[in-house]
């Protein structure tokens, strides 16, 4: 797990997405457990509280469960799940932005599906 | 359940020291204490922790006073700059006392912290170096049983590893035994995360009293060319700017306006905590005339 904090967003979000990363690249499988609070915690001096807030957010979005005395896991199905919100978020976290930055260099529409088309080609 | 900091003031041959402070500190809870050199933090922690008396207003702790309460007493713990220990006691025997005077002292956590620090028990503490004697002292911190614990530079003269392996220390026992504790430090970026709630110390008033989340949710940021970002920002509470050329950068603590148009030009962003403090906590035109 990559933690990369940033001043702009609250803390407890930034550990709820960094996991959800995680659990989008499988650096967390479905079923095998995540960091517990304290370890998060002490390898980034984040408050207990605060790390625990963000954990809860991926409980209530069915990412990860806890097994009593045991620690957290990722659910089975999790990672379908970040797909299909991150496909629903697509359309505003992307193409909005890319079709303000091209219209800022004067990129037609036409202009700019070629250049999808070319970045579909070449990767 | 808690301390309750009253209409303290404090001054010293007419000059004031600590202005009407008011405070409540809550059970369980990591705190910052933060102020610029002078501010009063050490004066303020030395009267919570009873070691001198404020010139007027009470401390009580769960609705007891502390001033010159044994009951109490044991309850608080200020790990302080100030060295109160014998200069040719071995650390060995500073333990022994402690461990004396608390009885739940935790003897073997603090042998465990000192092979982690590499602290060689047997020295005699004048033959510390700084760094060391502060790895001491809060060794001495985390092991008493105190339910309140403050922390006067905690990291003073430590190395970078050192300062790593306290926080996580620090964590690693408050995970553990849950208890307050109070961290009053200069190295603000290193505790941004990790406390939960900010007291910000500024000219003898505490100025700043709230929960971090909540403070940074009202810092902002606002860049881009002067004139716009002047538009923007006029009637805002602007702690401080920056220049660069044509861009402008102010600094705004307190709610925006909200039907107030953003233009494109225009970058709102969130302040982080030092940023925040360093802006709250200049004053230098006055600093110049004094």
């Amino acid at each position: 797990m990559q933690f990369n904090f940033n001043s702009t967003e609250p803390i407890y979000l930034q550990v709820a997405e960094q996991i959800e990363e995680a659990i989008f690249t499988q650096t967390f499988a479905e079923g095998e457990q995540v960091p517990s609070t304290t370890e998060i915690s002490k390898e980034f001096h984040i408050n207990p509280a605060t790390v625990l807030k963000g954990m809860n957010i991926l409980v209530d979005a069915q990412l990860i469960e806890k097994r009593r005395g045991v620690g957290m896991f990722v659910i089975a199905g999790a990672q379908a799940r970040i797909v299909e919100k991150r496909r629903n978020q697509f359309y505003d976290d992307y193409v909005k932005n890319l079709v303000v930055e091209a219209r800022k260099l004067h990129i037609t529409k036409d202009e700019l599906a070629k250049l999808i088309e070319r970045g579909f080609s070449t990767q | 359940m808690s301390i309750q900091i009253q209409a303290v003031n404090q001054s010293f041959h007419g000059q004031t020291i600590l202005d009407n402070i008011n405070l409540t500190i809550e059970p369980q809870k990591i705190y910052g204490l933060l102020g610029r050199n002078g501010a009063g933090k050490s004066t303020l922690l030395n009267i919570i922790s009873n070691r001198i008396f404020a010139t007027s207003g009470t401390v009580t702790l769960d609705e007891d006073s502390l001033v010159d309460n044994d009951h109490t007493l044991g309850r608080l713990y200020l790990m302080s700059e100030v060295n109160l220990y014998n200069e040719r006691t071995k650390l060995t025997k500073l333990l022994d006392v402690t461990t004396r005077f608390y009885g739940d002292f935790d003897r073997d956590y603090a042998t465990q912290l000192a092979a982690k620090f590499e602290l060689d028990l047997n020295a005699r503490f004048g033959k510390l170096s700084t760094g060391y004697r502060t790895i001491f002292k809060l060794i001495v911190a985390l092991c008493v049983p105190a339910d309140y614990i403050f922390l006067d530079e905690p990291v003073l003269g430590l190395d970078a590893n050192h300062r790593e392996l306290f926080y996580q220390e620090l964590i690693e026992t408050y995970s553990e035994r849950p208890r307050t504790f109070v961290i009053s430090t200069h190295l603000i970026e290193e505790i941004a995360n990790l406390i939960e709630h900010v007291f910000v110390l500024d000219q003898h008033q505490i100025t700043v009293n709230g929960s971090v989340p909540d403070i940074l949710d009202r810092s902002y940021a606002i860049t881009g060319p002067d004139a716009d970002v002047r538009q923007y920002t006029t009637g805002l509470n602007i702690i401080g700017q920056d220049q660069l050329g044509g861009i402008t950068a102010h600094y705004v603590y307190g709610a925006l306006e909200d039907d107030r148009p953003i233009p494109d030009t225009v970058k709102i962003e969130h302040l982080d905590l030092q940023k925040l403090f360093v802006n709250l906590t200049n004053h230098q035109e006055v600093a110049h005339v004094n």
